[in-house]
């Protein structure tokens, strides 16, 4: 309990510019990283030098040249617009997976957590089978059976991982429904709905936040996973994942190329992942340093 | 003993229920997704001859016109008993997973054995010099290794040691007829790739495991007493840490699981994870479903086992009032 | 006059917030000489656990010593390197912490944590070392004594766990022993427990004792010479007789400041009319824990009714059940001659507006993202239906009402002191203009100034408005200064119930006669007297 008050706040702006300048170097780095890929997915069709699925050449795994700056694929399209298209597609099928189980996984955790009771108890029960189950494994056996098509994908995937937003926004709910002020707006007759909104959100924010960015990591590398094992993205859509399968063959002649869109996808979550470490060390109050 | 007397047995044994639970929800999943298959299960294993007769026949002989729930029971019991049924190619499914089977378990017994210990003493040096360089560098990497695809690191191994180095091969084609030395010759780069993934995920959980139990106040305390540091880690920290240590490591096992499937591809291992995508190619469903049975049996095996762990460490539990 | 034990010159110790540096202990001057006790009081923050620990060359994180110096036994400990330091800890000078159930480790036996540092370093052997426990647990009046040592610390009380604690500090005879709150987390009854058997031990082994609290009551029983301690500095230090008599300092004098408040001279309140809030054989369930049995009791207008009993009584369910934060298992409550309903979602809103309540913690009690300003608006919309200007209007209203600055209302709650916040709370009760407000603890978690600023406060609006307080509190001396009538609770049910003058003069149930005995007294001896009363 502090003795003496703080001084009044300074506006909201300057306090975030702070806040960004005062995070560590592999934040930052993370930052600056993450900012490059959504521009790159953003403007994918100005900067890539030739189309998605143009055979451009007849001559299929080409070495690096002027024209085809990392050579071609196994079919003769040029590969530095494939990895630029890959970029496009990977991060917004992931990005729109991500989002749809946060918005069904919160909802249901804040809705189990305010009303409690039987509906919690069964809620939870279901959760707890699906999250009993290997995730890979599970997608495989459903994508195997309906066919691997982009909105299968993203249906199945999003609802297994709803199950963890489900856990931490139900967890954090709980904790936040637990403290006197939520109690407080209780016995002021507030509806659930409105504790719900204006005293429970605002205070889980954070740490869903972060949630988010890890699910977005863990999520992208799935997809990445599915399609490299061919279950995932079908050609002719650009995918790293099944980029790298395609023209693995290279690797045996000790060709790097096909590593390159594996090491895109190893920097993005790398970047997410350090932005999100940071994230919550702020919010736990740890520090990295002693 | 009854149970009000003795809270740490009903609360091992209503775990225990709850995961066998999960397993039955689970294995009823497996089963019911053949539903989803277009065209019939028995026109499926009949292929080129699916005569509608034949067809008819295939069904009353497999008993498939038997309610839902009968042929349930009917796979589970045979599944218990290891009889997983014919595959659409033709051959009994155990026949085919089998020794796939013993080949992913010695693979992941083998990495297990390595990166269990040496994840622990890694996430003690963690706790001990925390803040120290060491420390930095080990959170560093492996946040940076957890988000490395599974290809990527399998990938990188083959292209240092087979390619350029050309010290193990690239594929690790191993069968029943070669002995063992030359097996574990073969073995050496998935086993090597399986440790690097599942190392990283590890120390970060032993080590915030144990920082977590080093932030209590009775560290504190011990270091008032006088208590030198690596005392206060080793006899205070550590036997407060063993239950969350032990249930994260049985986590992480589970984990291994779901990444064994990546490798086993990478390197052509004849393992279930490479027949399982084989079957997903094929689309032999019965080998798909006793591929999934038997790897959610494990991950429900898995975080059972790490569950209990964490009950049974609990000393409030141990010594009632 | 022999060396003191240890001598402390002149220390300055900053803390790191963020990045930047402040003073937290600022150019401190003590010394204890063997078989003294000195008495650091303060309110928290000030810097007394920082000092406590600097006698032991301890720093926690985030920590850094910018001047001065520690001589303990002649030594001077902050020159030392930290290993050297650690030869002193548990043998010379030992800690006795505020909470014992965290300074424990729940992995080991409290007979292996006890003995622990005599093994190692204070050159007994093992039986040695547990003989020696096993004295000290039988001269700290602990049960069993030669069988308490097998427990685990979960398996006994916090009051025995304390006890314990100090058998630990005991065990290498120290020359000095540091008690940083030790009975400040305890019920009052096990306060006096604790404290008898601390006073026996340092009278018996001799040894010298740094005593840190809050309490100024509680360490004129057991110091020799007092330090007051305000924002890291010293500003007054005296023999206890001359502290307790004729306090120089200003800021000394108004630790005294609770018991200067103004007793309501006229007493007895004209209960005119039917009571507010009548309760009738109240009965309350927790599971199958039986909570409150057999309650009743009324609140008249205007009048303060104040609800005293420890932890574990139920005064904190009684007050949530009229609230409707809990349904009663059984009994009926009646609000201004209509029955009220058992829970808040039955109740219309405008009997809602009428009750309102005020909890402890007020950092519990604010939502930490919402202003002050929305803070107090949203029951002005919810209760009145004011918006814009005039909503504006009355939170400003309120703010002076609870004498805070206009300028407080865009702040947010991690951004004001502790007994700013619970103003705030009182403010945001006051805003549904009610007719009964019930304190639950209000002023237990406030440093003993604070307090008795926001009781004068509370007594002020009260003439003003005419509000009737249902005040829940386990402090006797808030109950003397606020109350009209006392309801006495234990266990869940009333013990006692009536006018203040009435409940507070003898005879009393043994309960109430407990209870009143064990609140320390502000005069040297009291303790004594109750040591003296107890060998008779």
């Amino acid at each position: 309990m502090d003795a003496t008050a703080r001084p009044v706040s300074t506006p909201r702006l300057t306090r975030f510019l702070h806040l960004l300048r005062s995070a560590p170097l592999t934040a930052q780095f993370g930052m600056v990283v993450t900012l490059a890929y959504a521009l790159v997915a953003l403007f994918a069709p100005l900067i890539a030098p030739y189309g998605e699925v143009e055979v451009v050449s007849r001559v299929p795994f080409d070495g690096w040249s002027a024209e085809h700056l990392l050579g071609t694929d196994q079919l003769g399209r040029d590969f530095l617009s494939r990895l630029i298209y890959g970029a496009r597609n990977s991060i917004s099928i992931a990005l729109i997976t991500t989002i749809l189980s946060l918005t069904l996984g919160c909802l249901l955790g804040m809705f189990a957590a305010l009303v409690g009771g039987l509906v919690d108890q069964v809620l939870s029960r279901i959760v707890d089978a699906l999250m009993s189950v290997p995730e890979l494994i599970f997608i495989l056996m459903i994508l195997s059976i309906l066919g691997g098509s982009i909105l299968n994908l993203i249906l199945i995937i999003a609802v297994l991982t709803s199950t963890r937003f489900y856990r931490i926004s139900r967890a954090a709910a709980l904790n936040v429904a637990s403290l006197d002020f939520v109690e407080a707006a209780r016995a002021r007759g507030e509806g659930s709905l409105w504790i719900a909104v204006n005293e429970i959100l605002p205070n889980i924010l954070p740490l869903i936040l972060s949630e988010l960015g890890m699910r977005f990591c863990f999520i992208f590398l799935n997809i990445a996973a599915l399609s490299f094992l061919g279950v995932g993205i079908q050609p002719p859509t650009a995918e790293w994942g099944s980029m790298v399968r395609d023209n693995a063959a290279l690797i045996n002649m000790g060709n790097v190329t096909p590593l390159i869109p594996a090491a895109a996808i190893a920097l993005l979550a790398i970047a997410v992942n350090f932005v999100v470490d940071w994230m919550l060390n702020r919010a736990s109050g740890l520090s990295e340093e002693a | 003993m009854s149970f009000s007397s003795r809270p740490i047995l009903s609360m091992v044994l209503s775990r225990l229920g709850l995961g066998l639970l999960s397993l039955v929800i689970v294995s009823l999943v497996i089963f019911s997704a053949v539903a989803l298959l277009p065209g019939s299960y028995a026109s499926a294993i009949l292929g080129q001859n699916a005569t509608a007769e034949a067809v008819a026949a295939m069904e009353e002989q497999l008993g498939l016109n038997d309610p839902w729930f009968l042929r349930f029971l009917r796979w589970l019991g045979a599944a218990a008993t290891g009889d997983m049924g014919m595959s659409f190619a033709g051959r009994p499914v155990m026949d085919v997973i089998g020794p796939r089977l013993v080949n992913t378990v010695v693979l992941a017994a083998i990495t297990a054995a390595i990166a269990v210990p040496l994840s622990i003493a890694l996430g003690i040096v963690c706790a001990r010099y925390r803040g120290r360089f060491i420390d930095k560098f080990l959170s560093t990497t492996t946040l940076a290794s957890i988000s490395i695809p599974e290809f990527f690191v399998a990938y990188i191994v083959m292209m240092l040691l087979a390619v350029k180095l050309q010290l193990f091969p690239s594929m690790a084609g191993i069968r029943a007829s070669m002995d063992w030395g030359d097996q574990l010759y073969r073995m050496v780069l998935p086993i090597l790739t399986l440790l690097l993934v599942i190392l990283a995920h590890m120390v970060r959980n032993t080590r915030a495991a144990i920082l977590s139990v080093m932030a209590s106040p009775y560290i504190e305390m011990a270091r008032l007493k006088g208590e030198p540091e690596s005392r206060v880690v080793m006899r205070q920290a550590l036997p407060n840490a063993i239950g969350p240590i032990a249930s994260v490591v049985a986590l992480n096992l589970a984990y291994l699981i779901s990444g064994v499937v990546v490798i086993e591809v990478v390197f052509v291992y004849p393992g279930i994870g490479q027949a399982m995508i084989d079957s997903v190619r094929n689309r032999d469903v019965p080998v798909i479903q006793a591929c999934a049975l038997i790897f959610a049996a494990a991950y429900i095996g898995f975080n059972l086992i790490a569950d209990v762990i964490s009950i049974v460490s609990n000393p409030r539990l141990l010594h009632p009032r | 006059m022999p060396d003191p034990v240890i001598r402390i010159d002149n220390l300055h110790i900053d803390a790191r917030a963020n990045d930047a540096w402040s003073a937290i202990v600022r150019g401190v001057s003590l010394a204890v000489h063997p078989g003294e006790v000195l008495g650091l009081v303060g309110e928290s923050g000030a810097g007394k656990s920082t000092i406590g620990l600097a006698a032991l060359g301890y720093l926690r994180p985030g920590a850094r010593v910018s001047g001065g110096s520690v001589h303990l036994l002649g030594q001077d400990l902050l020159a030392l390197p930290e290993s050297e330091r650690r030869r002193f800890r548990g043998t010379q000078v030992a800690y006795v912490a505020q909470s014992a159930q965290a300074a424990f480790n729940p992995v080991h036996r409290l007979m292996d944590q006890i003995v622990a540092v005599a093994v190692d370093r204070g050159g007994l052997t093992r039986a040695e070392a547990e003989e020696r426990a096993v004295t000290l647990f039988t001269a700290l009046r602990l049960p069993d004594p030669a069988q308490f040592g097998d427990r685990y610390p979960h398996q006994v009380s916090g009051g025995q766990l304390q006890r314990a604690m100090v058998a630990m500090a005991l065990i290498c005879n120290p020359a000095l022993i540091v008690f940083d709150e030790p009975t400040t987390a305890l019920d009052v009854t096990t306060q006096v427990e604790v404290l008898i058997s601390i006073r026996k031990v340092i009278q018996d082994f001799g040894v010298a004792a740094i005593y840190i609290t809050h309490d100024l009551a509680v360490v004129a029983q057991i110091a020799h010479r007092v330090a007051v301690l305000r924002h890291g500095a010293v500003v007054e230090e005296a023999p206890i007789a001359r502290i307790m008599d004729a306090p120089q300092h200003p800021y000394t004098r108004s630790l005294w400041a609770v018991h200067e408040l103004p007793v309501d001279a006229a007493g007895a309140h004209d209960r005119k009319g039917a009571p507010l809030l009548d309760i009738r054989d109240l009965a309350a369930r927790y599971k199958q824990f039986q909570v409150l049995t057999d309650i009743s009791l009324q609140v008249g207008r205007g009048e303060t009714v104040a609800l005293v009993g420890e932890s574990g009584s139920g005064k904190s369910t009684l007050g949530r059940v009229i609230v409707g934060l809990k349904e009663p298992a059984a009994g009926t409550l009646t609000y201004d001659g209509q029955p009220l309903a058992p829970t808040v979602a039955r109740r219309p809103l405008p009997t809602i507006r009428r009750i309102q309540i005020i909890y402890q913690s007020a950092d519990t009690a604010l939502n930490p993202r919402h202003s002050v300003r929305r803070i107090l608006g949203r029951p002005l919309t919810l209760y009145h239906g004011l918006r814009g200007a005039r909503r504006e209007a009355r939170v400003q209203e309120l703010l002076r009402l609870v004498e805070m600055e206009p300028t407080h209302a865009d702040r947010l709650p991690g951004q004001l002191s502790g007994g700013q916040k619970q103003r705030v709370a009182i403010a945001r009760a006051l805003a549904a203009e009610p007719e009964l407000i019930i304190c639950d603890e209000i002023t237990s978690a406030l440093d003993k100034v604070v307090q008795a600023e926001v009781l004068r406060m509370l007594l002020v609006l009260q003439a003003r408005l005419g509000v009737s307080f249902l005040f829940i509190t386990h402090d006797i001396e808030v109950v003397r200064a606020v109350a009209d009538r006392v309801v006495v609770m234990q266990a869940g049910r009333i013990v006692e119930q009536g006018e203040k003058a009435r409940v507070f003069a003898p005879p009393h149930e043994p309960y109430t006669e407990t209870l009143l005995a064990s609140v320390p007294e502000m005069a040297v001896g009291w303790l004594d007297r109750i040591i003296a009363g107890r060998a008779a």
